[in-house]
């Protein structure tokens, strides 16, 4: 007998529909929360991903920049996938492909051959390396690695290799762009700083952002001011690229000089103060002008006090039209407050947006009820309750950190909700509570075009009072019974 | 080889794709043109053999769309076994990446009596210092706790774990004692082998060693007693091959391992025959009850008219008069409602051409549906296959018609170039590429979220898919007229 557990061999039985029934009612219940909540090891249904597909995205979003991953190829293809899926594009990176003997001799080889081969097959102008599990775990030296590679001519000497440690076991994501995006800029920067000289630009950085409207957005506002920029990290056209018939390997992107002249910059502001936080310390050390890190502008005020933080860095008088649109998101939310106020909702989702949603919903009269960051930190903690202590629709709300979505389940399942908010992941909830889900975050598997409408500044007001609003108002249709169903809503 | 009847292609030549070949290496530096010239060659039908090399490492810094041992593992072979948590045991990426990203739709409620989730230890640093050994045993009890009805838990190891040394196999050896359940731990680390091909061999392996042989079926055998193996109801295949199976006569008494469960799994070993569909991925596990318990297997096709009348016949043969009366009404009931959709295609399909790069059995299995609606395919290759893969698809394919072996992206382009094909038929990470240069495209791992394709219900979808795809008015409007 192969039976290698020392079990003893058994009849085959089924799951009984008794038993299905019985535990169906069971896991919705107060004493399986309480079980649920007790453990110690097991993650189950985690909103977070690991370091390296945050360092991905920030490298695509540089000129020309071909992302390399250091480390096991079926690493690459899960980070591509993912961006594949969520942008409906292509997400050109590549892998070092380390096997078994990278264990034992280490990786260089592998990098080596390996950037020999994607800087002549794939013509990039830098290649962004970080490293998955394997080459952590070993402790491959990156910078003794890349040095030897311009020694030993498998990359011209200047050519452009920013590179960052990436390991999967800590962080997320977020902490992965993070330090992608300031190996990138230290690399572009170096001897580029010039003293005396500024740019006039704002240097602009929107952190773990995967909606492509919302750069979009950004740019529209610094046209509008007449604010010359440089968005950093700048993904908008490499993941909502044209479709004209022909394939770009490197569609969009910073510009590399130009990135390096940031350096010089008049204003560098970042509206992600988590997921950029030691980009942004770095920055504070070297950038010219002056350093600004403030909330994703999500909502009235937090757009209001981008718009005038704009203004003031530049001298210049908030534009008149964004008072009118600003006029117009009010008028969109004075018209719809009564479909959300008092509206329960569960949100989840990184760091910089999980504040933008919550300071979103307050401002609407609804109540940010069950708060979820399964990778977060205190200084978030401190900030969300921040919030929801200046509302009296922030009372009932609750947050919770480092725990994951089958956590909020059972949250869900006792003290139900209307809604929530956060990506795709969190539909298994949704159809069990029977209530919507509001994609706003990161990955969007299942709908489309949705990363291209954007949720930042009073446009992004508007889209997300008429998605909530007019889903509810959906349901309101679909499920009342005939007497109610009227032609006004 | 006798009976063989060797299709061709207008305008494909073998000089002619030999010099596409040449054209495409001539991009890579030496040692790279050197490695990947054996993994591209025009097919030779008559060969009898593999035609390009395959099953080797892929060469550092191209675009591969190949996976990982684990990923083999978790996403193809464990996975779609609804009835047990599958624990990703290491960092939190691997199994966030693979979580729901297959499409082995299965039957059950999620989290009660199927487990479609993401369980995962979630290594921090300090589980890389001393090791995740007892965090496991503590996550072992935890998943039984939580979840009363499932039937096992899987353990699948990540990089890190093979390389810090942890013993996964001595915990769920421990626990799977002391919680009274089976626990079957899979080193399937990453950086094991050249791709996710040893993922399944590995996970065959472990079926192998923990769980075939463990359960007994309660009713009594039967003489029609079969397995479905190496389906993984991507898209509802298995609900569409199972029930035609039974409609022949067969009782299906498992299936391996698309909406899987674990128990009728390890009572397999008393089934007459298998049945197999993805040779590639469960092969080993075929051979292993060929010997052990002289359970015969034969592999089918059940992509097309014409490849499951073939398949149903070939497998009546090995039945007696029962089945094969069954099996001839069986395909006498569904010819003339797969003509309707043969007459409905073809039309507007005939003549066009195809190039498919996938995995498993696909590039080979599917040839037989495209042309049964008239089509052509001119170019075909796998992610991880090795060279019994190749050679049993040579004689399928079209003489002197390219095949390429763990293709990069870069020389998959090339091809599409030279050969402007009507449609790819490949991955997600190859989708964006081909539709954005205007080239119509269907994802052929997931069925791009469609299916069933296989079997009779499968072939109505397919061919709709292949048609919507290539005729969308869409595609006209991708030149702009200013």
């Amino acid at each position: 007998m192969a039976n290698d557990l020392g079990l003893a061999v058994k009849k085959v039985t089924e799951i009984t529909l008794e038993d299905e029934k019985r535990v169906s009612a069971w896991i919705n219940t107060q004493e399986y929360r309480e079980k649920n909540f007790a453990r110690q090891a097991l993650v189950i249904n985690p909103s977070h991903a690991c370091q390296p597909l945050g360092a991905q995205l920030a490298a695509h979003g540089f000129a020309d920049t071909l992302p390399f991953v250091h480390g096991s190829q079926g690493c690459a293809s899960y980070y591509r996938s993912t961006l594949n899926r969520h942008f409906r594009e292509p997400a050109p990176a590549v892998s070092d492909a380390m096997t078994e003997d990278g264990a034992v001799f280490g990786g260089q080889n592998n990098l080596h051959e390996g950037l020999e081969n994607a800087y002549t097959l794939y013509k990039p102008k830098m290649i962004a390396v970080f490293t998955s599990c394997m080459p952590e775990v070993i402790g491959d030296d990156l910078t003794a690695f890349i040095g030897n590679a311009r020694q030993k001519g498998h990359i011209p000497k200047d050519f452009l290799i920013p590179y960052a440690n990436t390991p999967s076991f800590s962080g997320s994501h977020v902490h992965g762009y993070d330090s992608m995006l300031m190996s990138i800029l230290q690399t572009l920067t170096d001897n580029k700083s010039v003293e005396g000289r500024c740019t006039g630009k704002l240097n602009f950085i929107a952190g773990f952002d995967a909606n492509t409207g919302n750069y979009r957005e950004y740019k529209r506002i610094f046209e509008a001011f007449g604010i010359p920029y440089t968005f950093l990290a700048d993904i908008s056209e490499t993941f909502d690229s044209p479709n004209d018939g022909t394939y770009r390997i490197y569609p969009g992107g910073t510009n590399l000089a130009e990135a390096g002249d940031s350096i010089n910059g008049k204003v560098t502001l970042t509206v992600a103060p988590f997921a950029t936080s030691k980009t942004f310390t770095w920055i504070k050390e070297q950038y010219a002008g002056e350093h600004v890190s403030m909330p994703m502008p999500m909502g009235i005020a937090k757009t209001d006090a981008f718009l005038m933080k704009l203004g003031e860095a530049f001298g210049k008088d908030v534009p008149a039209m964004f008072k009118a649109e600003r006029g117009r998101a009010v008028d969109a939310m004075t018209d719809a407050q009564q479909y959300m106020h008092g509206r329960k909702f569960a949100v989840y989702g990184d760091s910089d947006y999980l504040l933008g949603y919550v300071s979103f919903l307050l401002e609407m009269g609804a109540v940010p009820h069950h708060v979820l960051c399964s990778k977060g930190s205190k200084k978030l903690d401190r900030e969300l309750q921040a919030l929801l202590d200046a509302s009296p629709y922030g009372k009932t709300g609750k947050i919770y950190m480092n725990r994951d979505l089958w956590h909020l389940r059972s949250l869900v399942m006792t003290d139900p909700v209307d809604a929530i908010i956060g990506d795709t992941h969190g539909k298994f909830i949704a159809r069990d509570a029977k209530i919507p889900l509001f994609r706003f975050g990161f990955p969007i598997f299942d709908r489309v075009s949705l990363h291209r409408r954007p949720l930042v500044g009073y446009q992004g007001v508007i889209n997300m009072v008429a998605e909530i609003c007019n889903r509810f108002l959906d349901i309101t249709d679909e499920t009342c019974d005939d007497k109610h169903f009227e032609m006004m809503r | 080889m006798s009976g063989l009847v060797v299709k061709k292609v207008d305008g494909i030549t073998k000089e002619s794709t030999q010099s596409m070949i040449d054209k495409a290496l001539a991009a890579y530096p030496e040692k790279g043109r050197t490695k990947r010239a054996p993994h591209l060659a025009p097919n030779d039908p008559q060969s009898g053999g593999p035609c390009v090399k395959s099953n080797r490492k892929t060469i550092p810094g191209v675009m591969s769309a190949r996976g990982c041992a684990y990923a083999g593992a978790k996403g193809v072979v464990w996975g779609p076994i609804r009835d047990m948590v599958h624990v990703s045991h290491g960092p939190v990426g691997c199994g966030w990446y693979s979580w729901g990203t297959r499409r082995n739709l299965m039957s059950g409620i999620n989290g009660v009596s199927n487990f479609a989730l993401q369980a995962t230890s979630d290594f921090q640093e300090k589980d890389i210092v001393y090791g995740g050994d007892k965090k496991l045993a503590t996550l072992l009890k935890e998943t039984k706790d939580l979840f009363p009805l499932a039937k096992g838990i899987s353990v699948l190891s990540e990089c890190p774990v093979g390389l810090i040394g942890d013993d996964i196999n001595a915990v769920a050896k421990k626990m799977s004692v002391e919680l009274d359940m089976p626990i079957i731990p899979c080193n399937c680390e990453g950086f094991r082998g050249v791709s996710q091909s040893l993922g399944h061999h590995i996970s065959n392996d472990t079926i192998r060693d923990y769980i075939i042989e463990t359960r007994e079926f309660a009713e009594p055998a039967g003489p029609y007693d079969i397995a479905l193996i190496g389906d993984y109801n991507i898209g509802g295949d298995v609900w569409s091959v199972k029930p035609l199976l039974e409609e022949c006569g067969f009782n299906v008494k498992a299936t391996w391992t698309g909406d899987g469960q674990m128990e009728h799994i390890a009572a397999t070993h008393q089934v007459k025959l298998a049945v197999i569909h993805c040779y590639r991925s469960m092969n080993y596990m075929a051979r292993v009850m060929e010997e052990k318990y002289s359970i015969p297997w034969l592999e089918l096709n059940f992509f097309g008219p014409t490849k499951i009348r073939e398949s149903l016949r070939k497998l009546a043969e090995r039945f007696d008069d029962v089945i094969k009366n069954k099996v001839e009404d069986v395909i006498a009931k569904y010819d003339p409602i797969m003509q309707k959709v043969v007459d409905e295609y073809r039309p507007r399909l005939e003549g066009k051409r195809v190039m498919l790069y996938v995995g498993g059995l696909r590039p080979r299995h599917t040839v037989g549906a495209y042309e049964d609606l008239g089509m052509h395919v001119i170019g075909s290759g796998y992610e991880f296959a090795h060279s019994d893969d190749y050679e049993r698809t040579t004689p399928e394919m079209p003489e002197a018609t390219v095949l390429y072996d763990d293709a990069s992206e870069f020389e998959l382009e090339q091809f599409v170039h030279t050969l402007k094909p009507d449609l790819v038929g490949s991955g997600i990470k190859e989708k964006y590429v081909f539709q954005k240069m205007g080239v119509p495209f269907r994802q052929m791992h997931s069925w791009d979220y469609s299916g069933p394709y296989h079997a009779y219900n499968g072939f109505p979808v397919f061919a709709r898919d292949i048609d919507m795809a290539i005729n969308s008015p869409t595609w006209k409007l991708v030149k702009a007229p200013f």
